[in-house]
């Protein structure tokens, strides 16, 4: 077994003006996701939602900067910590992973022992 | 050099070309680590250059190599001390092979025939294509890295650190070794025949440079096409790839004429087409045209056979080809199938009809830049006697292609036209 992050990359401004409705919708699908991940072989370990990239604060050398390291359309709004037997088992999930205004990217994590 | 060295090491680069991708992915099994397999298939070599010369070649070298590589292989690990622990190894499943898949090794072990699980694994869709390409040739054909790096005309340190990369990624990812299950595997053998047909492709046609065909690529994107074709005897694609290099390649001694000039279709001597190729391609094609829809190789290989089985350039069905285009155009909506398509046209309803469909392609954004569009036109231009037209569409095609016997053609093209 080893570990991913599924990074979720979304257009935040298309959370910014969603509905309260639209909102339910995407936490109904974050909840119906979670739940099926154990079906594809694989165990969801963690993961957060991320405050806007507006929020973001960035420190540089001790030089402290408001806004993200990189700007950029799609911003990096919430994370999956997730255990897969390999690749192929990760990408299943990261295919079933909602990300409706964008992608996400899956990164294996480095196994320190 | 005694006669007995010299077929000793001929049977040893035979055997280096058609045995590598078995003894490789036989050994793969054992280290469960790529570069180390790699390097204990290498040594077996190595070892049969000298032991073939005292004892004579094996009845069944491929099963004394793959023993050889796979012995060495576990001396390896025996031997590794504490800092090999934590290599990263290949994750793969514990498949049973099918009894057809089984080979028997020297001492009568079973050899599992895990040549789809290491081309599989090159061509896993997690790494670009770039990448698909060179482990492709460098796992499964066996090519050194240098060789690899001159079929691409890139340099050698660019395409070690790609292959290196790509190496890593599969280790660190944990692309697993294994046959795709059932579900998957239509989508990710397309992706192996996407890299064979480009290995063809590019050798057939080397984008730039002296040699209008690349041998050594074609060979090789042959000899993949066969593997597949045994390893996958039911897949429709698969034959439909297979026929496709088969019958364009039976043209190949007539592509070039004296000097390597360029020779069309239509200047092509038919009489020296490999007659034995066409027969095979096509009893293919039929095979890989009774899947529904059929594969984009398949139709290619189709227009391929109907320019094979004409006996002379007249007798070409031009209104069969232009169905066969426009179905694949509807299957694979591509601008480089519609330019096709548009000459075909052509031929089948005259150039005024081809021009038409051809100036319809001119907005294309995938064509801007693509050498074969005003050549096309050029051509159409010519034969309506619209000579100044033509003039300036040569030129322009000139222009775009860096292929040194295309361009000669184009040049002479634009000779034979004479001054404006």
């Amino acid at each position: 077994m080893a570990q991913y992050t599924i990074l979720i990359y979304e257009d935040e401004n298309a959370y910014a003006t969603a509905s309260p409705e639209l909102m339910d919708e995407v936490i109904q699908e974050h909840d119906a996701f979670t739940a099926a991940v154990p079906g594809l072989g694989a165990t969801v370990l963690g993961g957060s939602a991320l405050e806007p990239s507006g929020t973001a604060t960035s420190v540089r050398g001790g030089e402290v900067t408001d806004g993200p390291f990189v700007e950029t359309k799609e911003a990096l709004g919430g994370y999956y910590l997730i255990e897969a037997p390999d690749l192929d088992t990760a990408l299943a999930v990261a295919k079933l992973c909602p990300a409706r205004f964008g992608g996400v990217e899956v990164r294996p994590v480095i196994a320190f022992d | 050099m005694s006669d007995d060295a010299a077929d000793v090491e001929a049977a040893v680069a035979d055997a280096h070309r058609r045995e590598w991708a078995l003894v490789l992915a036989a050994t793969v099994r054992v280290t469960r680590d790529l570069d180390t397999a790699e390097d204990c298939t290498q040594e077996a070599f190595a070892a049969a250059l000298a032991d073939w010369r005292v004892r004579g070649v094996p009845d069944r070298p491929g099963a004394w190599l793959t023993t050889t590589a796979r012995r060495r292989a576990l001396n390896v690990l025996r031997s590794r001390g504490v800092e090999h622990r934590h290599l990263p190894l290949l994750v793969e499943d514990a498949a049973v092979p099918g009894p057809e898949e089984l080979a028997t090794d020297v001492d009568g072990a079973p050899i599992p025939d895990d040549r789809l699980r290491l081309v599989a694994t090159c061509c896993h869709p997690a790494l670009d294509r770039p990448a698909q390409v060179a482990l492709t040739l460098r796992l499964v054909c066996g090519l050194s890295t240098a060789q690899v790096a001159r079929a691409f005309l890139v340099a050698e340190a660019t395409m070690a650190a790609r292959i290196t990369r790509a190496k890593k990624k599969i280790a660190l990812a944990r692309i697993p070794y294994r046959v795709p299950p059932a579900a998957e595997l239509p989508e990710r053998v397309d992706a192996v025949l996407a890299v064979v047909h480009l290995l063809f492709t590019t050798g057939h046609t080397v984008p730039a440079g002296e040699e209008l065909v690349r041998r050594d690529l074609v060979e090789r994107s042959v000899d993949l096409a066969r593997m597949l074709r045994r390893l996958l005897p039911r897949d429709p694609a698969v034959a439909g790839l297979l026929a496709l290099v088969v019958l364009t390649d039976a043209r190949r001694e007539t592509r070039t004429g004296p000097g390597g000039r360029l020779l069309l279709l239509e200047q092509q001597d038919r009489a020296r087409w490999d007659r034995a190729a066409i027969a095979e391609g096509t009893t293919l094609v039929r095979e890989a045209l009774r899947a529904r829809p059929p594969s984009r190789y398949a139709l290619q290989a189709a227009i391929a056979a109907v320019h094979a089985e004409a006996p002379t350039w007249e007798d070409t069905d031009w209104t069969e080809i232009v169905a066969l285009y426009g179905v694949l155009t509807q299957l694979w909506p591509s601008p480089v199938v519609a330019l096709n398509r548009a000459v075909a046209v052509g031929f089948a309803a005259g150039p005024a009809a081809g021009l038409a469909e051809l100036d319809a392609l001119a907005g294309e954004p995938q064509l801007a830049g693509y050498g074969y569009l005003p050549a096309a036109r050029a051509d159409m231009l010519r034969r309506l006697g619209r000579d100044d037209e033509a003039r300036l569409a040569y030129g322009e095609a000139l222009l775009l292609t860096e292929n040194t016997v295309e361009r000669d053609f184009l040049a002479g093209r634009l000779r034979d036209l004479g001054a404006p």
